[in-house]
């Protein structure tokens, strides 16, 4: 298609459709399916857990103190966080954007991996990496002859920030890498041409295109570091609290529900701030511009410069992704019995036997799962959670993405799920649906709501950017609505729909707090599974868990690439 | 709003049981209860019933669900409430009252709500467990009470659970309220912290992170778990062990006693198959499958223990214990003096 060549590639300023009926009309349709969705599975649930829990009697000094003293610290790490995550997401999307280079698929996949890995086995990841008895103190140990460790990870403010960056990396690099590859690089050249230096052309023509996926992304980092939880139990340790650790002390050990509902209620008006601040900022600019096939910003580095940076930013990223992940198929095949009394004698070794044990049932309990069972429980999930977050998130995307006044009030609203407590909505969940809890629909539907907000996210840049000049163009040749959107929309908006299906499927297999508190036992997913064998001790529980962790890696590293080949051809389309 | 009736559709289609049986009965439990597939088919059959188990989290989340769930309840029976929590939920009224005739076979100790709300099933002991060989091999004696953990010579060798977040962790804290006494304990929990004591959140990071002994290999060769872990180190270990690599302190109050109970829930559809499901709960058939699944103790005493049982897992002869009630009126103070004094 040669099209967007000729045609006008830059068309700015604020879009806005004037209100007239036909146009209301279309969008109202668009907003009921994901305003249904969220008024039943979010504001009922929460508003009546809310209705019954929340009481004047707790708004005392005392409990405003530690409300105030959380949210500082909430803040604090989260805001922390949110920059790091940014100073390595930044150089590491524009390396997958920009650069090719051999193995560069896979690690793509792995910077993917973290984000669906439960926290207890991330913790586990690292311990083994960066812990006290570590391979890095050990080796540090043995290198200098050193007393004690030197490296303390565990327990820190730094353990929390590095864990987050590892998980959230990703979301910058799928969402600011995918806007940044589908940039049209002669936008770039013609400024250079006139005169415009490197930086410039980065200031004044690549930031500004990038905005609107990079304000998103910078969202759901800061939305996700704002409401962490296994991260801060399991490596801050308890003295680092975030309000959603302290609703899960108050609402589920202390059973004070009135507190908890203290804070879940201010963690929900933070969110709206920080939603609406994000939708003014990135409301300010729309810009429309023909996206361009990968290929054309695709190059292996050649010059000195280009090579100084791929090189050792790839590096920096295989050693922060791929350390701790490899820490977890090691174990699940080494016998680690070292030093553990009578097995002095037996040593360190390779195994295959926590695999073997998965498949056996050898409590007889009611309640063992066979891990394919297990895995195509996840799958089955996840298939359902991308294909219900794609129903609900087109629609509202395509409406956000040509913003009226309605969809300045709406779009705050969709981002909230992501900053609600999880543990009070899974109460509300209680107080609304009663029975209906046990339905195996209510995990599908748990895990839409956490990956909707992305879904819509990653299609509404994409969708704000098509040019309406060539839906247009192709009319006035004759094209069928249908036809038009089959040549100008999809090819577009294909590897922002595979963005936001992968978003959604690695969100579903990796949830563990709602499917622990919705789900039926007879459909454990991997992550339930993984906590089981946890629960226990025993080296063949430890062993069978981080054997389970590599098959869930395994898998979604699988579905990660396959989702990838499926961007693949369609770019050259365009 | 088809589509809501879509919806409404979709998920009554999800939830309806599958009739296998002509009843349905309801257990709502924590994400720690397993029971043999072989022991529930036993109940199914004799009962002509079915029998659905919604795990429902921690042991906390459990009984906040069943809380929250008082007027619809969402299951029958509930099983997985410790005497920690006991008052809370009789405080919140969702049981009714059923005097199990098995409950005659089961010790006096044990049956701590004289209403019959809540019927005993099992107990297990938190102690301070430690890694056998660190000690043999550096020629130390083992801390024998709580007092010694105190000791220089054991400084900075503990890990244990934070009470706000783990129940392994609240347990010890109530062993050093009752050896202690209030506010003795916090003088104790002072020295501990003086003496190096590590804290974590919760019980797996505490046991496979933290602690020597485990397969996690970790710096601290003393950690707070439950007296039976030992054997679970012996029947999960691969290839086999000849001795177990862990044992537990158990001086006196050393260990705390939880116990566990079962409730039918107010409001249930299915009261007569619920008391007959209490009653199996206490039969000797469920009780000698509960050691292996969940690494308790039956409250039956004559129930016959696995090997690994009487080999491995010591019985304290003085557990500390506190009545449920002073658990429920002070354990927000405890647990709030104990964060100023540990981790502030």
């Amino acid at each position: 298609m040669t099209l967007p060549a000729v045609s006008g590639f830059v068309s700015q300023g604020p879009r806005r459709t004037p209100g007239h009926l036909p146009g209301s009309i279309r969008k109202v349709g668009l907003w009921i399916l994901p305003l249904s969705f969220l008024a039943i599975f979010f504001f009922l649930p929460l508003a009546r857990i809310l209705a019954f829990t929340l009481d004047l009697e707790t708004l005392s000094v005392s409990n405003l103190q530690v409300a105030l003293g959380t949210l500082g610290f909430t803040f604090f790490q989260a805001v922390l966080s949110t920059l790091l995550t940014l100073a390595l997401g930044i150089p590491a999307a524009i390396l997958f954007a920009h650069y090719s280079f051999p193995g560069k698929a896979l690690l793509r996949a792995l910077t993917a991996v973290p984000f669906m890995l439960p926290a207890v086995v991330v913790a586990a990841g690292f311990s083994a990496l960066l812990g006290p008895r570590g391979w890095l103190n050990l080796a540090l140990i043995r290198l200098f002859d050193l007393a004690g460790p030197p490296i303390a990870f565990t327990g820190t403010l730094g353990a929390i920030l590095v864990a987050h960056v590892f998980y959230n990396t990703t979301i910058v690099i799928r969402l600011v890498g995918g806007a940044l590859s589908s940039l049209d690089p002669r936008l770039g050249q013609t400024a250079a041409c006139l005169g415009a230096d490197t930086r410039q052309v980065w200031w004044r023509v690549v930031l500004p295109l990038l905005r609107p996926s990079l304000m998103a992304a910078v969202l759901l980092v800061f939305l996700f570091d704002f409401t962490s939880f296994g991260v801060i139990l399991l490596l801050g340790g308890p003295s680092f609290s975030t309000l959603e650790v302290q609703i899960y002390i108050q609402a589920l050990q202390l059973l004070d529900l009135p507190l908890a509902a203290l804070l879940s209620l201010i963690q929900l008006l933070c969110t709206i701030g920080f939603s609406i601040l994000y939708t003014r900022i990135a409301s300010r600019s729309r810009i429309q511009t023909a996206p361009r096939s990968m290929a054309v910003n695709l190059r292996m580095p050649s010059s000195v410069g280009e090579r100084l940076f791929a090189g050792p930013m790839a590096l920096l990223l295989s050693l922060l992704f791929v350390l701790p992940l490899l820490a977890l198929p090691l174990r699940s095949v080494s016998r680690l019995e070292a030093d553990r009394g009578q097995r002095a004698a037996i040593g360190v070794g390779l195994t295959t036997d926590y695999y073997a044990e998965l498949f056996v049932n050898r409590q007889g309990s009611v309640f063992y799962v066979p891990p394919v069972t297990a895995a195509a429980n996840s799958l089955v999930y996840a298939s359902a959670t991308v294909a219900l977050s794609l129903l609900m998130g087109f629609p509202a995307a395509s409406a956000l993405a040509r913003p009226g006044r309605l969809e300045r009030i709406l779009d705050p609203i969709l981002i909230l799920p992501l900053g609600a407590s999880a543990v009070t909505l899974g109460l509300g969940f209680i107080l609304a649906f009663g029975r209906w809890l046990a339905s195996p629909w209510m995990v599908p539907l748990a895990h839409t709501l956490v990956a909707l907000p992305f879904v819509i996210r990653t299609l509404q840049p994409a969708l704000a950017t098509l040019p309406q000049r060539l839906r247009q163009a192709a009319a006035s040749l004759g094209a069928s609505p249908f036809r038009s959107w089959q040549v100008v929309d999809w090819p577009i908006l294909r590897r922002a729909t595979l963005s936001a299906a992968g978003f959604a499927f690695t969100i579903s297999l990796g949830e563990f707090g709602a499917t622990s508190l919705l789900s039926r036992p007879e459909y454990p997913t991997i992550p339930v599974a993984i906590y089981r064998f946890l629960s226990q001790p025993g080296g063949l529980n430890y062993g069978q868990a981080m054997a389970m962790a590599t098959l869930l890696m395994a898998l979604t590293t699988a579905c990660i690439l396959l989702i990838e080949k499926l961007r693949l051809p369609g770019a050259a389309e365009f | 709003m088809k589509l809501l009736l879509v919806f409404t559709l979709l998920l009554s289609a999800g939830c309806a049981p599958a009739p296998t049986g002509p009843l349905t009965l309801t257990v709502m439990t924590h994400d720690s209860f397993s029971v043999s597939e072989r022991v529930v088919q036993t109940f199914e059959a004799a009962n002509n019933a079915s029998v659905a188990f919604i795990k429902s989290g921690d042991a906390g989340a459990a009984l906040n669900k069943a809380v929250l769930s008082r007027s619809s309840p969402l299951a029958d029976v509930f099983y997985g409430l410790d005497n920690t929590f006991l008052a809370r939920a009789l405080d919140a009224d969702i049981f009714e009252p059923y005097q199990s005739p098995y409950l005659a076979n089961v010790p006096a100790e044990f049956k701590l709500d004289p209403g019959y709300r809540a019927a005993p099933v099992d107990y297990g002991d938190v102690c301070v467990n430690y890694d056998k060989s660190y000690f043999a091999s550096r020629s130390m004696a083992v801390p024998q009470s709580l007092e010694d953990l105190v000791r220089p010579e054991y400084e900075g060798l503990l890990v244990a659970e934070n009470p706000a977040s783990s129940s392994p962790g609240l347990a010890f804290l109530l062993a050093t309220v009752t050896h202690f006494g209030d506010p003795g304990y916090l003088e104790f929990w002072r020295n501990l912290r003086l003496n190096g004591i590590t804290i974590v959140d919760g019980w797996e990071t505490a046991y496979y992170t933290n602690f020597s002994a485990s397969s996690g290999q970790g710096p601290q060769p003393m950690v707070v778990s439950y007296a039976t872990s030992p054997a679970a180190e012996v029947i999960f270990a691969q290839p086999p062990l000849t001795d177990a690599p862990t044992a537990s302190i158990t001086g006196p109050d050393a260990c705390f006693r939880q116990i566990e109970f079962v409730g039918i829930l107010k409001g249930s559809s299915q009261p007569a198959l619920a008391r007959r499901f209490v009653d199996f709960m206490l039969s000797a058939e469920f009780q000698a499958d509960v050691p292996l699944q969940m690494f308790v103790y039956p409250v039956l005493p004559e129930v016959p223990l696995p090997e690994a049982f009487t080999r491995y897992a010591q019985v304290p002869a003085k557990p500390a214990s506190l009545a449920p009630e002073d658990i429920a009126m002070n354990r927000d103070a405890w647990i709030r003096a104990w964060t100023d004094v540990v981790l502030h």
